[in-house]
C-alpha cells in the first residue's frame, strides 16, 4: 500500500510586517509546515505502523527553503520525498486547478492507494486541494475528516467528517481517496533525535515540470492577485495603555461596570 | 452596496447558479446569503439568478427559498441528505443546462466537500471563501490571507468561473419572491457512489454549556503549555467566569470539546467575552461575534481580533493575567 501526503510550506506574517507589492515582504514572513498537514502526515505514519507494507511518500510543490520543512515530515516517518519545482513553477501564481495539475501528475507516477491532505493551508486559505485533485484523478474523497478507521484491506474508510455547530457526519468512502484532514484527527508527534538524524539520508527527489510530463501551460492561471493590503479595522476598539499593572486595572474597570464579574 | 439591477436584453449570459444547503431537514443560514450574494452578481453580470436545492424535501425547501430577487429555483429529487456524489452530480448536469457565468456556493464545510470537484469537472476557475466580490467587466474577488492579518483582491480572467462565499459576510435575502420552480431530473444511485453519508453524531455535551455563559474567559494557542492553563484557571475563580477557548486547545485535548467556540465548536453570546491569546480565525470569530463586549488580549497588535473587539490589551497574557488576577483577590 501506499500513501501520498501533500505537505506544505506555508509562510506565516510576523507580528509588525510590511507589505511589499503584492504579497507580505519576505523578510518579514516566517516558513513553517502547513498546520493541517501535520495531522495529515501523523494520519499516514499512523497507518503505516498500523498495517504491513505501507510506504509513506510525501509531495510538496515548493522551491528548495521548502526541504526543511520536508525533513520535518522525513523526521516525523515519512519515507521519501517528491518536490516540484522549476523556473516556471516559481515565475507562476498557482492557482487550485495549477495545484490540482502538478499533484495528479505526482499522483499518476506514484499510484498511490490513499492521499492525505490538509483541509486548508494557513497562508491563502483556499481550502480545494485535495478535492480538486480527487477529481482530477478520478478518486473518491472526503472532506474535513477528524476521525479515520482503515479497512484491513484498505478497500474502505470509515471516517468522520466535522461539520458545523458540533456535529459530526459519519461517512463510508471507497478507496483510492483523498481525504483532507482536520486538525485534532490524532495527535502529531515531535520528531525524534533517532528521526531527525534518519530524516538526513532519505530521498528527496527534485522533479520538475519536465519530469512530470508537464509544460509551462500546466502552471498557467486565469486568476491572478491583483492588490494585497492591511485590512481597515472595522472596529473602534479602545486600547488600554500603560504597562499591565494599569492595563488590567482599566479592564477590571470594564468588567465591574458590565456586571460580569463575581456572579 | 448593490448596484441597479441591469435590465435583462433576454441573454442569459449573464446568469447565476448558486448552490442552497441544508441540513437535517433545515435549510442553512448560507442558502440565504447565496441568495444576496448571488443576486448581486447577477446584476452586475446584467442576468438571472437561479438556485439549485439537491436532496430532502425539495419541495418545502423550494418554498422557503423563494426569496425576492430569485428567479428560477431548481429542485434535485434524490436522496436525502448531503452527499458529494450526488451534490457535484448534479450541480454540474445542473451548469450544463443553465449555461451560467459564475457559480456560486457556500464556503461550508459542505461547501469544500463538492465545490473544488465541480469546478475542477467544469474546469472553471475557483475562487474560493470570498468575503466580498464585484464584477465590472471582470470579477474580482476580495479574499484574506495569512491567518487574515491581510486582505487581497483576485482578479478573474475567464468566464464562466466558480466563487465559494464565506458565511455572514452578506445579508440574507428576505421577502417573498415569485420564482418559478422547475424540477431537474438526475438520477442518482446512492448505493453504488464511492462515498456514503451513513449517519450523525452530535459531539460535545457534557458537564458545563458555555453557550449559557454570561462571562467567557477564552483561552487561545497564546498560552503555550498546558500547565499554563493554571493561570487561566485562577482568573476564572476569582472573577466567576466561566472557561472557554479556542480550537487548538482542545485539539490538544487540554480542554473537552464542550469548551470549544466556534464554527465546529459552540456559538456563545454572553455579555463579556475575554479573548486570551487567540488570533481571531474566522471560523473563531463566527462562535463568539455575538458577543455583547468583546475584549482581547494578545502580543500582536496587527492580530484580527482586534478589529471585532470592542477593548483591546497589547501585551503579554503572561503579564497582563497575574496583574488582573490580583484586581480580583
Ligand atoms: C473547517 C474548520 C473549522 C474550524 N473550527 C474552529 C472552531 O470551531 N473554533 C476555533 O477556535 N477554531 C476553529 N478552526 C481553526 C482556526 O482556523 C484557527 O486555527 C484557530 O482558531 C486558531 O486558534 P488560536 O487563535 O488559539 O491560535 P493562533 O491563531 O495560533 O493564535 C494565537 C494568538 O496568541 C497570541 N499570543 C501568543 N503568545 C501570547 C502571549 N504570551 N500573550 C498574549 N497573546 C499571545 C498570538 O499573537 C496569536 O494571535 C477551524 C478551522 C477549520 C479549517
Amino acid at each position: 500500500m501506499k500513501i501520498l501526503v501533500t505537505v506544505k510550506e506555508v509562510g506565516e506574517a510576523a507580528d509588525d510586517f510590511e507589505i511589499e507589492g503584492l504579497d507580505v515582504g519576505e523578510r518579514f514572513l516566517e516558513y513553517d509546515l502547513n498546520e493541517w498537514d501535520d495531522y495529515a502526515i501523523e494520519a499516514g505514519v499512523q497507518l503505516a505502523e498500523e498495517f504491513d507494507d505501507v510506504e509513506v511518500v510525501s509531495a510538496t510543490i515548493g522551491p528548495e527553503r521548502s526541504e526543511e520543512t520536508i525533513r520535518m515530515a522525513l523526521a516525523k516517518g515519512v519515507d521519501r520525498a517528491v518536490r516540484v519545482w522549476d523556473d516556471d513553477v516559481a515565475a507562476a501564481d498557482l492557482d487550485v486547478a495549477a495545484k490540482t495539475r502538478l499533484l495528479a501528475a505526482v499522483v499518476e507516477e506514484e499510484e498511490p492507494d490513499l492521499v492525505l491532505s490538509g483541509v486548508q493551508a494557513n497562508d491563502d486559505n483556499f481550502g480545494a486541494t485535495g478535492v480538486s485533485l480527487a477529481d482530477e484523478v478520478g478518486f473518491e474523497w472526503a472532506a474535513v475528516v477528524n476521525h479515520l478507521e482503515m479497512a484491513e484491506d484498505f478497500s474502505t474508510a470509515s471516517l468522520h467528517r466535522e461539520l458545523e455547530g458540533g456535529i459530526e457526519e459519519l461517512t463510508e468512502v471507497d478507496l483510492p481517496a483523498v481525504l483532507t484532514i482536520q486538525t485534532g484527527l490524532n495527535e502529531p508527534r515531535y520528531a525524534s533525535l533517532r528521526g531527525i538524524r534518519q530524516a538526513q539520508s532519505k530521498e528527496i527527489a527534485p522533479k520538475t515540470l519536465a519530469d512530470l510530463g508537464l509544460d509551462a501551460s500546466a502552471v498557467e492561471s486565469p486568476i491572478e492577485r491583483t492588490a494585497m493590503y492591511e485590512p481597515e479595522s472595522e472596529s473602534d476598539a479602545t486600547y488600554f495603555e500603560g504597562d499591565a499593572d494599569e492595563q488590567a486595572a482599566r479592564l477590571a474597570d470594564v468588567l465591574r461596570e458590565k456586571g460580569v464579574v463575581g456572579r | 452596496m448593490k448596484p441597479e439591477p441591469v435590465t435583462d436584453g433576454g441573454e442569459a449570459e449573464g446568469d447565476v447558479l448558486a448552490v442552497a444547503e441544508h441540513r437535517r431537514g433545515d435549510l442553512r443560514d448560507v442558502s440565504f446569503e447565496a441568495i444576496t450574494a448571488g443576486r448581486q452578481l447577477a446584476d452586475d453580470l446584467g442576468g438571472e439568478l437561479h438556485i439549485a436545492v439537491i436532496a430532502g424535501n425539495v419541495d418545502g425547501f423550494a418554498e422557503t427559498l423563494n426569496r425576492e430577487g430569485v428567479d428560477t429555483i431548481h429542485t434535485v429529487d434524490a436522496g436525502e441528505e448531503f452527499n458529494h456524489d450526488l451534490y457535484a452530480g448534479a450541480v454540474e448536469s445542473l451548469f450544463e443546462e443553465v449555461e451560467p457565468a459564475a457559480l456560486l456556493a457556500p464556503n461550508s464545510v459542505n461547501g469544500l466537500d463538492y465545490a473544488p470537484a465541480v469546478a475542477n469537472a467544469l474546469d472553471l476557475p475557483y475562487v474560493a471563501d470570498a468575503v466580498d466580490f464585484a464584477y465590472d467587466g471582470g470579477f474580482e474577488a476580495t479574499r484574506e490571507m495569512y491567518g487574515s492579518k491581510v486582505e487581497t483582491t483576485v482578479a478573474v480572467s475567464e468566464e464562466p468561473f466558480a466563487v465559494t462565499v464565506r458565511g455572514g459576510e452578506w445579508p440574507g435575502a428576505e421577502g417573498a419572491g415569485d420564482a418559478a420552480v422547475e424540477p431537474f431530473e438526475y438520477e442518482f444511485d446512492g448505493d453504488a457512489a464511492g462515498s456514503r453519508v451513513v449517519g450523525f453524531e452530535e459531539v460535545a455535551g457534557g458537564d458545563v454549556d458555555i453557550a449559557e455563559a454570561e462571562f467567557l474567559v477564552s483561552i487561545g494557542r497564546g498560552i503555550e503549555e498546558e500547565e499554563n492553563l493554571e493561570l487561566i484557571q485562577e482568573l476564572v475563580e476569582v472573577t466567576g467566569a466561566t472557561l472557554s477557548s479556542s480550537r487548538p486547545i482542545v485539539d490538544n485535548g487540554w480542554l473537552p470539546k464542550n469548551r470549544q467556540v466556534g464554527q465546529s465548536g459552540k456559538q456563545v453570546t454572553p455579555d463579556v467575552y475575554l479573548a486570551i491569546g487567540i488570533s481571531g480565525a474566522v471560523q473563531h470569530v463566527a462562535g463568539m461575534k455575538g458577543a455583547e463586549t468583546i475584549v482581547a488580549v494578545n502580543t500582536d497588535p496587527n492580530a484580527p481580533i482586534f478589529d471585532i473587539a470592542d477593548y483591546g490589551v497589547v501585551g503579554d497574557l503572561f503579564d497582563v493575567v497575574p496583574a488582573l488576577i490580583s484586581e480580583f483577590k
